[in-house]
C-alpha cells in the first residue's frame, strides 16, 4: 500500500491586513492610523497525499493555493492545525526536512543573476553537502533530462526564459527533493518551453517516484500532469479528487459536428430529435448526453446521408473556469 | 554546527561573490576611488578641528588618528560584508525571495549575513591597518603579545557591536517591510564614531553609550590600542557584545515566526 507523505488536518491561516481609502486625506489616515483586520485565507482543509501522486491546486488568484502550498513546505506558519510533510512538521524547517523538498516558483527565481548557472548549482551542491564529483554527475544527469549544455556556462542575465526556468529547475532539484512543490512553473514560458517542462517533470516523476504538487494557470499543466486536482474556493476545498471525473460531471454533454452531403440531409437531422447547437449550409453541430453517444451515432450512421463526423470534447478551459467560481463540487 | 561544511559554502560564498562583483570592473574601480577620496576627507576633517586646538576632548591629533584609524577599518568591514548583505535582506522580504534562503538546510542568518561581498572594502580595511600601524610608531606604542590580542578582541567585540545592531534594524523589515532609512541612520550614527567620546557633550554621550554603543564600537577599542583603557571597560565591551550577538539572533529567530513571504 502507498503511503501517505502528506498529510493536512484542519488547516487553517489568517493574516493581519490593512485597507486605505482613496485620496490624499485617506492616505494620512492611514498612515496614522491603520486599520488592520485579520482575514483568514485558509480555513479549516484537510488532506492527504500520497507518495509518487502528482495534485495539482486549482483556484481562482488569491484562492489560498500558494498560501497552502508555502505553508506545506515550512515558509509560512499555520494558524491553526496540523501539517505533517514527510513525517516533519515543515514549520520547523528540520535540515533532513529541508533535504528532502524543494519550491520552484515561476515568478521567482534563485539563480546568481551575473553568474552563469553553473555557479549556482556548485554553490548548492555545497550547501546540500553534495562533493564535487557527485554533483558533477548530477548535473549531468539533470542537464541531459532538461536538454540544457551550453547554456550553463552563460551568465544568467543573458539566457531566455525558458532556459533560465530549465536552469532554476536544475537548481532546485540538484540534492534529488521527493517531495516538489512548483508555484507556477510555466509562467510566461512559451508553448514550446511548456511542454519541455511538463515532459521533464513527468519523467523525473516516473524516473524517482516524487511527489510533486503544483498550482498553475496553464490548463494544460493540470491536465497533462495532475490524475488528482484540489480545487481552492476562497481558503476552503471546493473538490478533492479524480480530474477526469470531475471534467465528466461537469461536462455531462460532447458535441457531434456532422458534415452532410446536401443541405437537405442537414435540414433533415435539424428537424428529428437531436439537440441542435448551430447548422451552417451542410454542417451541422448536435449536442449529445455523455451516455447516449453510442447510440446516437448508430441512429446518425443508419438514417442519415452523412460525408463526415467529429466528436468534441469541450475546452477544459472552460470546465475549469466554472470550478474557479463555484463553491462545492460533490460526486 | 557541521564546521567544515560552513567553511566549504564560505568558500563557495567568497568565489561566486568575487566572480560577480569582478563582472563589473568600473564599479570596482569608483567604489576604490571612493574610499581613498573619503579617508583623505575624513583627515582633512579632522585636522581642522585640530587647528585651534591642541586637544579635543582630551585627545590629542595622533591619539585621535587611532579612532580614524578604527573607523576607517570597521567602515571597511561595513562596506565588504554588512552593506552587500544586510541591505539585501530588505530586499529578500520586498521580493519574497528569502524563501529560498529559508529553505536551505542552512542557518538563514549565516546565509543571508555573508553570501555577497564587495572587494572595494578591503582597500578601506587595509587603509585602516595602515592608519593604526603609523598611529603605534607616531605614539610610540610597545606592541607585545598580550597587547596585540587584546587590541584583536576589542576589534572583534566592534564589529560583532556593529553587525548586530545592522541586522536588529534590517530584522524589523519583517514586519514594516522597507527599512531602508534605518540603515542610513546608523551609518551616520556610526560617522560620530570618528570623534572621541569626551568631545561631546554628557547627554550625548549617555546616547552614544547605551543607545547606539558607538563608545564600544570605537572610542573603547581605541583607548586599549592607545594603551590607556582600564580591564574593566574591555570585560564590560564583552558582555555589551555578547548581549547585541545573543538578542540579534534571538530576534531574527523570533522574526521569523511573523514571515508571511511575499504574495505571488
Amino acid at each position: 500500500m502507498v503511503k501517505n507523505i502528506i498529510d493536512v488536518r484542519n488547516l487553517s491561516k489568517s493574516f493581519e491586513t490593512s485597507s486605505k481609502e482613496p485620496s490624499l486625506k485617506g492616505t494620512i489616515k492611514h498612515f496614522f492610523r491603520r486599520k488592520t483586520k485579520s482575514l483568514k485565507v485558509i480555513k479549516n482543509i484537510s488532506f492527504e497525499i500520497k507518495e509518487g501522486e502528482i495534485v495539482g491546486f486549482l483556484g481562482a488568484n488569491g484562492a489560498g493555493k500558494t498560501t497552502i502550498l508555502k505553508m506545506l513546505c515550512g515558509l509560512i506558519y499555520p494558524s491553526e492545525g496540523r501539517i505533517v510533510v514527510s513525517g516533519y512538521l515543515p514549520y520547523k524547517r528540520k535540515n533532513n526536512f529541508l533535504k528532502n523538498i524543494t519550491l520552484i516558483m515561476g515568478q521567482k527565481q534563485q539563480l546568481i543573476w551575473d553568474l552563469p548557472p553553473i555557479e549556482s548549482f556548485y554553490l548548492n551542491a555545497s550547501i546540500y553537502e553534495l562533493d564535487k564529483f557527485e554533483a558533477k554527475k548530477r548535473i549531468k544527469k539533470l542537464s541531459d533530462m532538461l536538454e540544457i549544455h551550453d547554456e550553463l556556462f552563460i551568465p544568467v542575465r543573458k539566457l531566455s526564459l525558458g532556459q533560465r526556468m530549465k536552469s532554476e529547475l536544475l537548481a532546485a532539484l540538484i540534492h534529488e527533493p521527493n517531495i516538489l512543490f512548483l508555484d507556477e512553473p510555466t509562467l510566461g514560458l512559451d508553448i514550446n518551453a511548456q511542454r519541455n517542462l511538463r515532459k521533464f517533470l513527468q519523467k523525473y516523476n516516473e524516473e524517482t517516484n516524487a511527489t510533486i504538487c503544483m498550482t498553475s494557470h496553464y490548463m494544460k499543466d493540470i491536465t497533462s500532469l495532475c490524475k488528482r486536482v484540489i480545487c481552492v474556493h476562497n481558503g476552503s476545498i471546493s473538490y478533492d479528487g479524480d480530474l477526469d471525473l470531475l471534467i465528466k460531471k461537469l461536462s455531462p454533454i460532447k458535441e457531434i459536428l456532422i458534415v452532410c452531403r446536401s443541405e437537405e440531409d442537414a435540414t433533415k437531422i435539424e428537424n428529428s430529435v437531436f439537440t441542435v447547437k448551430n447548422k451552417i449550409k451542410n454542417e451541422i453541430t448536435i449536442e449529445v448526453e455523455n451516455a447516449s453517444i453510442a447510440s446516437s451515432l448508430k441512429t446518425i450512421l443508419n438514417n442519415f446521408n452523412i460525408e463526415d463526423l467529429f466528436i468534441n470534447e469541450p475546452p477544459v478551459d472552460e470546465i475549469i473556469g466554472k470550478i474557479l467560481i463555484k463553491k462545492d463540487y460533490e460526486i | 554546527m557541521n564546521l567544515s561544511k560552513y567553511l566549504k559554502v564560505y568558500t563557495k560564498f567568497l568565489h561566486t561573490s568575487l566572480a560577480s562583483e569582478l563582472e563589473y570592473k568600473t564599479n570596482i574601480l569608483i567604489d576604490l576611488v571612493t574610499a581613498i577620496l573619503s579617508l583623505i576627507g575624513s583627515i582633512f576633517l579632522l585636522s581642522i578641528f585640530f587647528q585651534n586646538s591642541n586637544t579635543i576632548g582630551g585627545w590629542n591629533f595622533e591619539q585621535a588618528l587611532i579612532i580614524q584609524g578604527i573607523y576607517t577599518l570597521l567602515n571597511g568591514v561595513a562596506n565588504t560584508w554588512f552593506n552587500p548583505n544586510l541591505t539585501e535582506i530588505v530586499k529578500h522580504i520586498r521580493e519574497g525571495t528569502l524563501d529560498f534562503v529559508l529553505l536551505k538546510p542552512i542557518d538563514s542568518q549565516f546565509f543571508i549575513s555573508l553570501k555577497r561581498i564587495s572587494p572595494s572594502g578591503f582597500l578601506e580595511i587595509m587603509l585602516g591597518i595602515g592608519i593604526l600601524l603609523y598611529c603605534f610608531k607616531i605614539n610610540q606604542i610597545h606592541l607585545n603579545l598580550s597587547f596585540l590580542v587584546l587590541c584583536l578582541i576589542t576589534i572583534i567585540c566592534s564589529i560583532s557591536i556593529l553587525y548586530s545592531l545592522w541586522f536588529f534594524i534590517s530584522t524589523t523589515t519583517i514586519w514594516f517591510v522597507k527599512t531602508w532609512n534605518a540603515t542610513e541612520v546608523l551609518r551616520s550614527f556610526l560617522y560620530v564614531g570618528r570623534f572621541p567620546l569626551n568631545s561631546f557633550s554628557f547627554s550625548l554621550r549617555i546616547f552614544f553609550s547605551i543607545f547606539i554603543p558607538i563608545a564600544f564600537i570605537t572610542t573603547i577599542p581605541s583607548e586599549v590600542f592607545l594603551g590607556l583603557t582600564q580591564l574593566w571597560k574591555i570585560f564590560l565591551e564583552v558582555i555589551v557584545t555578547s548581549v547585541f550577538v545573543i538578542t540579534s539572533r534571538k530576534f531574527w529567530l523570533f522574526a521569523l515566526k511573523f514571515y508571511t513571504s511575499a504574495s505571488s
